[in-house]
């Protein structure tokens, strides 16, 4: 790693790089980093990124699962609404899916008699709830499909194997065909976890404040163009870098033989 | 109740003024064609950054190395916005220059552009996977018959990557047209923009957002069918693929 940088050519382009980090810390504005409100600001928004970005993986691959298994092996009538769900997700833009969330079903809730007074309309209100929601869903759609590819490719000979042994079959499900199929993926979804994080500033059209928003609330504060949008690249292009080591460990803890 | 109810959406969503259907598709023609020029640009991008990442010297393996690697890391509506103020900025003080007067961008044209580049990175991958599985037995026998480089390319691997390059360029195309959405933010008059301001103007929010939904979902399934003609046209006379 470190000695395919050391390469001539590498070490010119390495210098390059360094002398336009070094033009744009100086030249650039940067003031507004020393403001203390605003570092605030940029650790929350961080931080409700990464909340966003884990809990939303870990919901949708909850409910892919069952998506994956209904439209690899269910009956017609859950592999049917299993496929047209999973269509209209991937088929849709998320910003589109959002503002229907937020602004098109949030609408409709004023509406109903008695609601506003209940313990329910607070969350109702809350913008970070329905992008919880959405981001939830996106996952399950594109993961679902996913899943449904990994279900199938599992052998048949292991499960047959299995129901020799006399398991039942919740117990091959979780003891067999669950975790090859998830071995299976485990390549695929690092990309889809970075796809997702890729995803979340959009969160920031419906008011939550994520890391982006706060890019958004900088730059209209301070009249600043493009230095918060470099911070907002590093901090993404970090985050990626992470997500990549972490599932490349998990990866290497994966027993794999290959053919 | 429920009747009154049908009348007054199609009433929203008629053709005519009072109705913002016009509006909705419109701004559906905005997306596409934003969509198909991205597309048109980053399949070029693309085809340059496959022979320059497979047959180009080491420094262009390197940016080339870069580019892709940036553009896949950073969220694309944060792409946009730089590359849209970067274009227009750098557009205009090179016209001042040269001595003329600014003048704002089409939004038509910085959408495409913008898009361009994005989908021109994905796009460089995906067709260096497929060069790579043109069988190289194929390309040998060409350039042993004395093919020049860009007949070969030309006569032999395009042609023959073609349909293994298909459904990837089908993804491409379909996250091209979702991504169009995205130029909402910078306020482009596309399907996103004009489905959000009929929705605040008539508050009919949920009626205008799932219109706008049924719209890119037809394109969608539209271009599903199309590609997969288009595949299977590629695929004429090569033996299918066992399993």
């Amino acid at each position: 790693m470190i000695r395919s940088l050391l390469i001539p050519r590498r070490l010119v382009m390495l210098a390059i790089a360094l002398a336009i980090v070094a033009l744009v810390a100086i030249y650039g504005r940067w003031d507004w980093l020393a403001n203390p409100k605003y570092q605030a600001l940029i650790v929350r928004g961080i931080g409700n990124t990464l909340i966003l970005l884990v809990l939303t993986m870990a919901i949708g691959m909850a409910l892919a699962i069952p998506l994956g298994l209904a439209q690899a092996v269910g009956p017609w009538w859950l592999a049917m609404p299993a496929r047209a769900f999973c269509s209209v997700i991937r088929g849709t833009p998320l910003l589109l899916q959002l503002f229907l969330l937020y602004y098109g079903i949030g609408s409709l809730f004023p509406g109903i008699p008695g609601l506003r007074e209940s313990w329910a309309w607070p969350i109702l209100r809350d913008a970070w709830y329905y992008a919880i929601l959405g981001l939830s869903l996106s996952v399950a759609g594109y993961e679902g499909e996913v899943m449904r590819g990994a279900f199938k490719a599992v052998p048949h000979g292991q499960l047959e194997a299995a129901r020799a042994m006399g398991m039942p079959r919740l117990t091959i499900f979780r003891r067999i065909w669950l975790p090859q199929a998830l071995q299976r993926v485990l390549p695929t979804l690092g990309g889809e976890t970075v796809l997702q994080l890729k995803a979340t500033p959009l969160v920031a059209m419906i008011t939550v404040v994520d890391i982006y928003a706060v890019a958004s609330r900088v730059r209209s504060e301070t009249l600043i163009t493009y230095e918060p949008l470099m911070l907002l690249a590093v901090v993404y292009m970090a985050i990626t870098g992470v997500i990549v080591l972490i599932f490349r460990w998990f990866e290497g803890r994966v027993p794999q033989r290959v053919a | 109740m429920s009747g009154a109810l049908l009348a007054s959406t199609l009433d929203l969503l008629a053709l005519n003024p009072p109705g913002w259907g016009a509006t909705l598709l419109w701004g559906l023609w905005h997306s596409v064609l934003i969509a198909a020029g991205a597309f048109a640009l980053g399949l070029g991008i693309g085809i340059l950054g496959a022979y320059g990442k497979l047959y180009g010297g080491p420094v262009t393996k390197d940016l080339l190395a870069i580019y892709t690697t940036v553009v896949r890391a950073v969220p694309e509506l944060i792409l946009i916005l730089i590359l849209y103020f970067a274009v227009t900025d750098a557009a205009n003080q090179l016209l001042v220059a040269l001595g003329r007067e600014k003048m704002q961008i089409s939004g038509v044209v910085a959408g495409v552009l913008v898009l361009g580049v994005v989908q021109g990175a994905y796009a460089t991958e995906v067709l260096r996977g497929a060069i790579l599985a043109v069988p190289s037995g194929q390309i040998e026998a060409a350039r042993a018959m004395g093919m020049s480089p860009f007949l070969l390319a030309r006569r032999v691997t395009l042609p023959l990557m073609l349909a293994l390059a298909l459904p990837g360029l089908a993804n491409l195309w379909l996250i091209a047209t979702k991504d169009t959405a995205l130029l909402a933010v910078v306020g482009f008059a596309e399907l996103t923009q004009a489905t959000r301001q009929a929705a605040s103007t008539t508050k009919a929010f949920f009626t205008f957002y799932a219109a706008a939904g049924v719209l890119y979902l037809g394109v969608s399934i539209l271009s599903s069918v199309l590609f997969a003609w288009a595949e299977r046209r590629a695929r004429r006379g090569q033996r299918p693929v066992s399993g």
